[in-house]
């Protein structure tokens, strides 16, 4: 699956992202499953809202952590794994 | 997970529960053959948890961590209070599931269920046959099952369909997952009866054999190939049949709590099947407590209870020892490997457990339902015999 800059996602139908207090992190739950997001992949996922696109969630990002080398092909990297998962799905 | 004071220290650093199963009531209109319930369930029917109760527990698990909630039983549906349980649910941030036979569902409640944000509802489907479906839950529930399926389907939800899978269905397994298909399902769960409860002394019935087993794995992956991933599907392995015992629950005390119609917290299904443990119970414990603090929860955490061979395994890191009520019920040790493991010194128990089922006398004893009125006669004494056959009790 080939990401492209333009690309719009949201979060997938069944699907739910949010923020854990006690594990201090975020997750995505779906039924019959619920995994923990690291810092990074919990950042991306929480500016996947079906109006960002993938060039806009890495400018914000990139901003947001400006000593991060090579952020945005780890940005590309957890749009895939989220969409091979498919806890997204691409609208545009 | 350091674990260094035998197990039963509150310095034990425990992880947080994620998955919170509510049994909240153990009546049911089902009868099936494979249930995992206690066989003495009836014990606890009387004193089920109020609407409060659970409302409370609901509230203390999810300051621990718990975000998946399952609401099951029993059928669920009998209590009337199951809306409520949904709303406040959805309000604390639990993705919640309703666990159901379809028994007692009406639009009137699914909507309101809708209306509070319940997440998803799984459907449990027996067959293909109306003759297998009613004969194995011992209803006439076949045309119901699909008239729910649609309702599910119809509101929107993720349509998860649950079938345990046993003798008299393994060879339907490519008709199964077309009818799963037909009805739309998001995600089918093919779980191969696992044996404990009512299961467990229905053994020799219900067991298929290991050629049956394997042609339904080949068949399962035939069909995922071509469904590709618009249908998950997962296929539970019977342990009986593996060379190395399951990693229980996640492990002990790990991941899952359950709370049972009575109000017990326990780490697993069947854990009060477990000798000289005493569970806590919500009518005079906080869940946190139960959790971190119980003799109970923190009796097989992490590895410092093991015994050889599990204590010196390289792999016990992976299953953990597997299932604690297993090993007692087949070997009458708790502490003991779980014998389905290869390396088990008790793995003869389950090599002669797979011959019983295979053997034409021992499988044509008749099924015990799940009915009050059995549970009541086992309570009573009046099957002990057939239990011992099943349950090595020390």
């Amino acid at each position: 699956m080939t990401i492209k800059l333009d690309d719009i996602y949201k979060i997938s139908p069944h699907h739910r992202f949010q923020w854990e207090k006690a594990q201090n992190c975020y997750v995505i739950l779906f039924p019959e499953g619920m995994v923990k997001l690291n810092g990074g992949a919990g950042e991306v996922l929480n500016l996947v809202d079906g109006k960002t696109s993938v060039a806009n969630i890495t400018e914000i990002l990139v901003k947001k952590f400006p000593d991060a080398d090579g952020i945005d092909k780890d940005i590309i990297g957890m749009v895939e794994l989220a969409l091979e998962k498919a806890w997204i799905e691409k609208i545009n | 997970m350091a674990n260094q004071n035998n197990g039963v220290s509150s310095t034990t650093t425990a992880t947080q529960p994620l998955w919170l199963l509510a049994e909240i009531t153990y009546r049911c209109p089902l009868h099936c053959a494979f249930c995992y319930n206690p066989t003495d369930y009836d014990k606890h029917t009387q004193n089920e948890l109020d609407t409060n109760s659970w409302l409370s527990v609901l509230n203390q698990a999810r300051d621990l961590g718990a975000a998946q909630l399952g609401i099951s039983g029993g059928e669920p549906l009998l209590r009337d209070d199951i809306e409520v349980i949904v709303e406040e649910a959805h309000q604390l941030g639990y993705y919640s599931n309703l666990i159901t036979s379809g028994v007692g569902l009406t639009d009137k409640r699914i909507d309101a269920f809708k209306k509070g944000g319940l997440d998803h509802i799984q459907l449990s489907m027996h067959d293909i046959t109306e003759e297998i479906n009613n004969f194995i839950t011992d209803t006439k529930t076949f045309k119901l099952k699909k008239k729910v399926a649609a309702m599910i389907k119809d509101r929107g939800y993720p349509m998860v369909l649950n079938v345990v899978i046993h003798r008299y269905n393994i060879d339907h397994i490519k008709e199964i997952l077309e009818m799963a298909e037909a009805l739309g399902a998001d995600y089918v769960e093919l779980a191969n009866t696992q044996y404990y409860g009512w299961s467990l002394i229905n053994r020799n019935q219900l067991m298929p054999t290991k050629e049956q087993i394997d042609h339904a794995e080949k068949i399962t992956n035939q069909f995922r190939d071509k469904a590709g991933n618009k249908m998950k599907i997962f296929f539970v392995v019977p342990d009986y049949y593996a060379e190395r015992p399951k990693k229980c629950m996640n492990g002990w005390g790990e991941v899952f709590m359950i709370v049972t119609a009575n109000g017990d917290v326990l780490p697993c299904h069947s854990a009060r099947v477990l000798p000289n443990m005493e569970f806590p119970n919500v009518k005079d414990s906080k869940i946190k407590g139960a959790w971190y603090d119980s003799p109970a929860f923190n009796k097989y955490r992490g590895d410092s209870w093991m015994k050889e061979p599990c204590k010196s395994c390289p792999e016990k890191e992976n299953d953990l020892g597997g299932c604690r009520c297993q090993a007692f019920l087949l070997t009458g040790d708790a502490e003991s490997a779980d014998p389905v493991c290869s390396l088990s010194p008790n793995r003869n128990v389950i090599e002669k457990a797979v011959e019983d089922a295979q053997n034409p006398q021992l499988k044509t004893q008749p099924i015990i339902f799940r009915t009050d009125k059995n549970s009541k006669r086992i309570n009573d004494g009046e099957e002990k015999e057939r239990l011992a056959k099943f349950h090595a009790l020390p």
